[in-house]
């Protein structure tokens, strides 16, 4: 390992200045999220507060809050189907293969890269029908079916490391698909389980355009009501700005205390099956 | 006895096998009705005369798609889509590669910058939007810093179009305005590259960068000659991923600069959601979705049929 010293400073170097460059927006939201208005201009944006107010977030809260009630109702049960369903697909797919069951699912696979525009005007013209148009049930519904895509990619590669030597043993234990399942699939699944539900989490939290297009005031959840926020006449960038901090609250909360299953799950979802 | 044994289990076995199946059964069908049933139903009001709050499905033939070829707005959209696609892609591959080996050469505080490059991916594109929406604002954000500079850009606000020729109604060529909605993209995804070159260059065994450094190899002739090229899959998979994202990105945009003055940080996205829900005009949406449909389809066909051979 011939590294020099001034090599390794170079590298240091560089890593901290990107490292500032991706910080920076979080320390200027901060910063501004804590300011009275007054202070919020263009002279001192990059300034800390003479004194720490917290107004702002109890104006955007208030605003915000029913709002994000809404994503809580959306997210739990939408991620809990849908890490269910594709872990019930999963198990099927890489563990009673049948002959096509490669094709089918790629066939489902498809069902993640196409975009949500294209899909749009009959899933608004059906949830109309069924009488789900503009309720957090409704919407629910979609996260889940246009989830299944990803959920059973990610439970399908999961399985796959799990030995079909053990599921053999089982069968000849006269243990049944859904025994197997139960008894054998699913406790070894739980790191599976956690990263599918943090990726499912993340993303239907995050997820704006069936929330917009799909609910209507009330109903909406909380990315369709920050973006309303920031929309409104009067630019209270402070305001604003406490309300992306409480939007983005939670996938936080997330990423820092299971970073390496959020980590997991992007790199799950991003190799093919 | 012995085949007793066999033929019971051959029997059981089958009874499970189709109880995998009708357990796959209701998923294969709201795939069925959700992603082809409602793709081929927007490709029939695509095709049809529905451009009103009232349905009309008489059918038009290709009139929404000659229309959007010929309109202004939608060429500015497939050109702000190339350049944002071009620039998107090549700078989350430069970045991410680049600080993921920077981040693998056994460095202290490794974690640290792994998390702080990656925590970008755990917000919602309209929180970037917004965010970078005050970031960039011509009057206040980045350009009181870059003042000192002597420097003002316009940011998003900015008309102009660099190297620009006429192409059909618009001016072809690459809007500054696009380099701004380019730098919240790349802050927010460059972490995902990131994180898949990290996984490649641990997947690469030491011992084949010792082997080279033994055989003379300086540490640049490491990368660009061993390393680089074992990353080409990964950056495959980059490619694929962020295109899919840049082609249909919609959030993003709608948040921190809608459709620019003159269209030019719109996109396709924007103005289906615009067209469609705010205008009414339902087969002229439809046609922008089936476009885009085809564009994202060019990348990811071909990539998952490619999935396929390697399954089997």
């Amino acid at each position: 390992m011939a590294s020099f010293p001034i090599g390794k400073f170079i590298k240091y170097i560089i890593l901290i200045l990107f490292a500032v460059l991706f910080i920076m927006p979080i320390y200027v939201i901060i910063v501004t999220s804590i300011k009275p208005l007054d202070e919020v201009s263009l002279e001192n944006m990059w300034a800390l507060p003479s004194a720490i107010d917290f107004s702002s977030y109890s104006e955007a809260f208030t605003k915000l809050a029913p709002n994000f009630l809404n994503s809580i109702y959306l997210v739990v049960p939408a991620t809990i189907l849908s890490a269910l369903l594709g872990a019930m697909n999963g198990y099927v797919l890489s563990k009673w293969r049948f002959k096509g069951a490669n094709t089918l699912f790629l066939f489902i696979l498809f069902g993640m890269f196409i975009p949500y525009q294209s899909i749009l005007i009959p899933l608004i013209q059906f949830l109309r029908t069924i009488d789900m148009y503009n309720t957090i049930p409704g919407l629910i519904l979609v996260h889940v079916v246009y989830g299944l895509p990803i959920t059973t990619l990610m439970f399908r590669n999961f399985y796959a490391n799990i030995p079909d030597e053990m599921i053999e043993a089982a069968k000849i234990d006269g243990a049944n698909f859904l025994g197997i399942f139960r008894h054998l699939i699913v406790p070894l699944s739980i790191t599976g389980f956690v990263v599918v539900a943090i990726w499912q989490f993340t993303n239907i939290w995050n997820e704006f355009l069936f929330a917009v297009t799909i609910t209507t005031s009330d109903n909406q959840p909380i990315m369709v009501a920050l973006q309303n926020l920031s929309g409104s006449q009067i630019v209270q960038w402070n305001v604003q700005m406490a309300g992306a901090m409480i939007a983005a609250l939670p996938t936080m909360l997330v990423y820092i205390f299971l970073g390496k299953y959020f980590v997991r799950g992007l790199l799950a979802g991003s190799v093919k099956g | 006895m012995a085949n007793d044994i066999q033929i019971k289990n051959k029997r059981k076995i089958s009874k499970d096998q189709w109880t995998a199946i009708a357990f796959l059964f209701p998923s294969i069908i709201l795939i069925i009705v959700f992603v082809y049933g409602f793709i081929g139903w927007t490709g029939y009001v695509s095709l049809s005369n529905y451009n009103s709050l009232i349905p009309d499905f008489s059918f038009a033939g290709l009139k929404n798609y000659l229309y959007l070829f010929q309109d202004f707005r939608f060429q500015a959209d497939l050109r702000n889509t190339l350049f944002f696609t071009i620039l998107f892609i090549g700078a989350v591959i430069v970045i991410g590669m680049g600080l993921a080996i920077l981040i693998d050469q056994k460095l202290k505080g490794e974690s640290i910058f792994r998390n702080i490059f990656l925590f970008p991916m755990a917000l919602s594109f309209v929180v970037t939007g917004v965010v970078w929406q005050w970031l960039l604002n011509p009057s206040t954000g980045f350009n009181q810093f870059l003042s000192v500079f002597g420097i003002q850009p316009k940011w998003y606000t900015d008309t102009n179009i660099l190297a620009g020729f006429e192409w059909g109604s618009i001016e072809f060529g690459l809007p500054v305005a696009i380099i701004s909605v380019v730098i919240a993209a790349v802050w927010q995804m460059t972490g995902f590259s990131l994180a898949m070159y990290l996984a490649g260059l641990r997947g690469i065994p030491d011992e084949l960068r010792e082997a080279a450094r033994m055989d003379g190899a300086t540490e640049f002739q490491v990368y660009w000659k061993v390393v680089l090229p074992m990353l080409a899959p990964i950056t495959m998979s980059v490619i694929i991923i962020m295109a899919h994202i840049s082609l249909k990105i919609f959030d993003l945009i709608y948040a921190m600069t809608g459709s620019g003055a003159n269209f030019v940080t719109d996109v396709p996205g924007v103005y289906m959601f615009e067209t469609t829900f705010r205008g009414n005009y339902y087969a002229n949406g439809a046609a922008i979705a089936i476009i885009m449909l085809l564009l994202v389809a060019v990348f990811i066909v071909p990539y998952l049929w490619s999935g396929r051979k390697g399954d089997q």
